[in-house]
């Protein structure tokens, strides 16, 4: 803390306290079109710009908990925390990294799970925490995600994964790839027991976490103008040495290439995956209140 | 004979030259020099013996990747008969950067499949560097599901850069070609024996790495991201490879420690180009030991005891 900072009572500091998820202050600006947007209806429209539709991003707690029908919501494997495996040390120790992160964003790993409902249907959702190391994925985050796999298993549910990520968390070296090959292994036996499995990509989703549980999904959805890929852009251009074309590796090529059955606006994915898991599972949706005023009607111009 | 000496051989590289003057000037001197030449033999086994027993990370790196060290094609002409090599993944194209087929191990049909570097220029093009594209992938998936058609046990040898990252490689989906030969691989019924050779390259490497064992040869590394990669993200600094290969814990031996591979398989001395033949023979002996385990175990067992190897991987141990 600087000097003059100091010279102030903390009640009146100028720091801003973050909420999770929540931009500071209650007007704040679209990354995209530049439109000053009103908070509390930037919240009720998923953090997507009523304007231009941009998708910002969204914490992985704020997401789950208005994804899911507000009631019966259960976290799992909460009590999962990352380990230093190796003692990783590069200009920052990685404990240090893992405790500024947790203190950024409130959580204890980049990785929630929760068990709910989705329109009536008994679920296990998980989403990526992308303010946490990139939503990289170590060794905690792999657990979280198959504890959450094995219990939509023990309850005989559909699986629904957010993914944001930049792959695999270096920092713990090897251990990290192996939850590439964890998170798959587990989605096997989900498979196997013929329970649904639906994906959803968000930006950017790229490496180890891209070319393991994010691709795997039976329906495999993305966010507008997602950036997906294995290889980031910088990457490739460095190898072939040739721009990459307009709209390379984002949700509209994906699609356009095969790669993902569709794209679905975020304040619409309620709707749309309780459908898809409704056919699925042959169970009835049912609409709540919450799905019919709110979301994008209520927010288009 | 030649083996393309490393910065850090140079010492025994200099004491090889100075044998090779004496014999030269042995054959129009009268001095008894073969005396010498033993002394300086014996020296040349202590002092590769020393080098080789303090190897640093980088240094295993360098050997990991030694232009001479034997490829997958390699140990497939010295370890198993009647191969037939299968290609193609039917859709795409073939994919040179994966070698595959079926032959006989100690007797018994298998599939075995390996990532394939090359030698010279013109090959090492037309392998794509051992690099993988899905193309690859998929072909190797067929393959192994072939192999779980027939009950044929798979061999895998590992030992690519990594997957490459192109322009076509991404849009033919190369994120979904890795993910799901880990998907398949973890629930398939057969046994699976993997081997890193030389380079276990993220999930290039993986994407043939899910199976029932994984052995990895004395001077091979796997790692999550290559040494470079990593030194540039987190150090931002291409001179910071060594330190980065140190953090990261690339060699078998520290993979060993944490308990990421089932068993290291030494190298002959001065490492596995110095002697094709012999590292051929001690791998071929461990997999016909492993695959004499592995085939007798009721299939249920197995993918069992395959999904808790994956299962347990980085569990909170102790905390």
């Amino acid at each position: 803390m600087s000097w003059f900072k100091k010279l102030f009572p903390s009640k009146v500091s100028t720091e801003q306290s973050s909420k999770k998820g929540v931009p500071e202050g209650l007007w704040s600006q679209c990354d995209k079109c530049s439109a000053i947007l009103y908070g509390p209806e930037l919240q009720r429209s998923l953090y997507v710009c009523p304007k231009c539709n941009h998708h910002m991003r969204i914490g992985a707690r704020e997401r789950l908990t208005r994804f899911l029908d507000k009631h019966g919501q259960v976290e799992i494997a909460s009590d999962v925390e990352p380990i230093d495996h190796l003692k990783f040390r590069d200009s920052k120790k990685y404990k240090d990294r893992i405790a500024a992160a947790q203190k950024k964003t409130g959580e204890k790993e980049g990785m929630i799970v929760f068990r709910g409902k989705l329109c009536g249907i008994p679920i296990v959702a998980s989403s990526f925490d992308f303010s946490f190391v990139g939503g990289s994925m170590g060794t905690a985050v792999g657990e979280r995600f198959v504890r959450g796999v094995e219990s939509a298993m023990e309850q005989g549910v559909p699986f629904v994964s957010f993914a944001q990520s930049g792959g695999a968390r270096m920092q713990e070296g090897l251990f990290s790839l192996m939850q590439m090959s964890k998170t798959s292994g587990a989605l096997a036996r989900l498979a196997k027991a013929n329970l649904p499995y639906i994906s959803v990509l968000v930006h950017p989703t790229t490496g180890g976490v891209s070319a393991s549980l994010a691709t795997l999904g039976d329906v495999v959805i993305a966010e507008p103008n997602a950036l997906i890929g294995f290889a980031g852009p910088r990457v490739i251009e460095q190898t072939v040495r040739e721009t990459l074309p307009e709209g390379f590796q984002r949700s509209e090529f994906l699609l356009e290439h095969g790669a993902i059955d569709m794209i679905v606006d975020r304040r619409d994915q309620r709707e749309k995956i309780a459908n898809i898991l409704s056919l699925l599972t042959n169970k009835e949706v049912i609409l709540s209140g919450e799905d019919i005023k709110s979301g994008k009607d209520e927010s288009a111009e | 004979m030649s083996f393309d000496y490393l910065d850090f051989e140079r010492p025994i590289a200099e004491l090889q030259q100075k044998i090779e003057e004496l014999r030269r000037m042995g054959t129009d001197s009268e001095i008894n020099i073969s005396e010498e030449i033993t002394r300086l033999e014996k020296k040349i086994i202590e002092l590769t013996v020393a080098i080789f027993s303090n190897l640093n990370a980088s240094q295993v790196v360098q050997l990991a990747r030694h232009p001479k060290r034997p490829y997958t094609q390699d140990y497939i002409d010295r370890i198993f008969t009647d191969f037939v090599e299968l290609k193609g993944d039917r859709s795409v194209s073939e994919g040179p950067a994966i070698v595959a087929g079926m032959a006989r191990l100690d007797g018994i049909p298998v599939m075995v499949l390996g990532h394939q570097k090359g030698r010279k220029t013109k090959e090492k093009l037309y392998r794509n560097f051992g690099m993988p594209r899905p193309e690859e992938y998929r072909k190797a998936l067929r393959i192994m599901k072939m192999a779980e058609k027939f009950g044929m046990p798979i061999i895998t040898f590992i030992d690519t850069p990594g997957a490459y990252p192109g322009i076509g490689a991404e849009k033919h989906n190369q994120s979904e070609a890795i993910a799901r030969n880990l998907f398949e691989m973890s629930n398939m019924r057969t046994p699976i024996i993997c081997t890193v050779i030389g380079e276990g390259g993220s999930g290039g490497a993986l994407a043939l790495a899910v199976g029932d064992r994984l052995f990895m040869l004395e001077h091979s590394i796997y790692s999550t991201i290559s040494p470079e990669g990593c030194a540039s993200i987190l150090w931002r600094s291409q001179d910071k490879t060594k330190e980065a290969a140190e953090a990261m814990r690339v060699t078998a031996t520290d993979l060993r420690e944490l308990g990421l591979n089932d068993k290291i398989i030494d190298e002959p001395l001065g490492g596995a180009h110095r002697d094709h033949d012999e590292i051929a023979r001690r791998v071929k002996e461990v997999l016909v030991d492993t695959l004499n385990v592995l085939k007798n175990e009721p299939m249920e067992q197995l993918l069992e005891a395959r999904y808790q190897r994956l299962r347990q991987y980085g569990q909170n141990q102790n905390s």
